[in-house]
């Protein structure tokens, strides 16, 4: 990899770092309660997208910076953790429960939706 | 948006989100694995940033007075960044197409069973250690 591609990486990085921040803000915002649908809302639209960009057959370097890094960097692993943590322990066991098994399942199934489209285009 | 941004806040972010997905891309090059095989990258770098946002936040967030930006910096940013959900469930998704039901189902189990416990585990170890770390 080249510098440039690497500088790439940190833009792009950066950018899906804040569109995650913006769009858990709003969704929170927006239907505001216990559940971190935020976090949920990101997650799942970054599992489409990047299911939508293998499908599109893009370069390996196309692939990496608009994948990997910019969709990678917009969805979040921790943070899902940390929320279902804090649900259990906040006395909420089945809902931290449903933020892991609604999170993989829809999570898979829309990557899957999103490379098949991906296809097709 | 209703709600205005502060700008201060969201460099933050942008700055910590640029180390995180370097670094993340960094590792995920240095250890290829096919859809066959455990996708070690990944789940190190989920574990170890989970271990990352469960200290910064409890650290932060009950231990140290009020910082506006450590927690976009590091926490929002870093982390954030650093690990990540899509590239994991495109990876579950690449082990049904190759038929590796079990390492699919134990991927996903696994790699929350370890999120799950790193958060525990350093929140309990933060909480407890009150003047060391």
């Amino acid at each position: 990899m080249t510098v440039w591609s690497w500088i790439a990486v940190a833009l792009v990085g950066g950018g899906g770092a804040i569109a995650r921040f913006v769009i858990d803000s709003e969704v929170d915002r927006v239907f505001g309660g216990e559940f971190p649908l935020g976090t949920l809302a990101v997650n799942l639209s970054g599992a489409f997208l990047l299911g939508l960009l293998t499908g599109l057959a893009l370069s390996t370097m196309a692939l990496l910076i608009f994948g990997t890094a910019t969709v990678g960097s917009y969805s979040t692993f921790s943070t899902w953790m940390l929320e279902t943590d804090r649900l259990g322990e906040g006395g909420a066991p089945g809902a931290a429960l449903a933020n892991i098994v609604v999170s993989i399942v829809l999570g898979v199934a829309l990557a899957a939706l999103g490379r098949t489209i991906g296809g097709w285009l | 948006m209703s709600r205005g941004y502060d700008r201060r806040e969201l460099a933050a972010i942008f700055a910590g989100g640029m180390i995180g997905a370097v670094l993340r891309v960094w590792i995920a090059r240095r250890l290829v694995t096919d859809p066959t095989q455990w996708p070690w990258a990944v789940f190190a770098i989920n574990v170890t940033g989970t271990v990352a946002l469960a200290y910064f936040a409890t650290r932060l967030q009950e231990r140290l007075p009020q910082s506006l930006y450590r927690r976009p910096l590091l926490g929002t940013g870093f982390c954030g960044a650093y690990t990540t959900f899509s590239t994991m469930q495109v990876e579950i998704l690449m082990m049904l197409d190759h038929h590796a039901y079990g390492l699919a189902v134990g991927y996903a189990a696994g790699s929350v069973a370890a999120g799950l416990g790193a958060v525990w585990l350093t929140t309990a170890l933060v909480r407890r250690t009150r003047v060391l770390i």
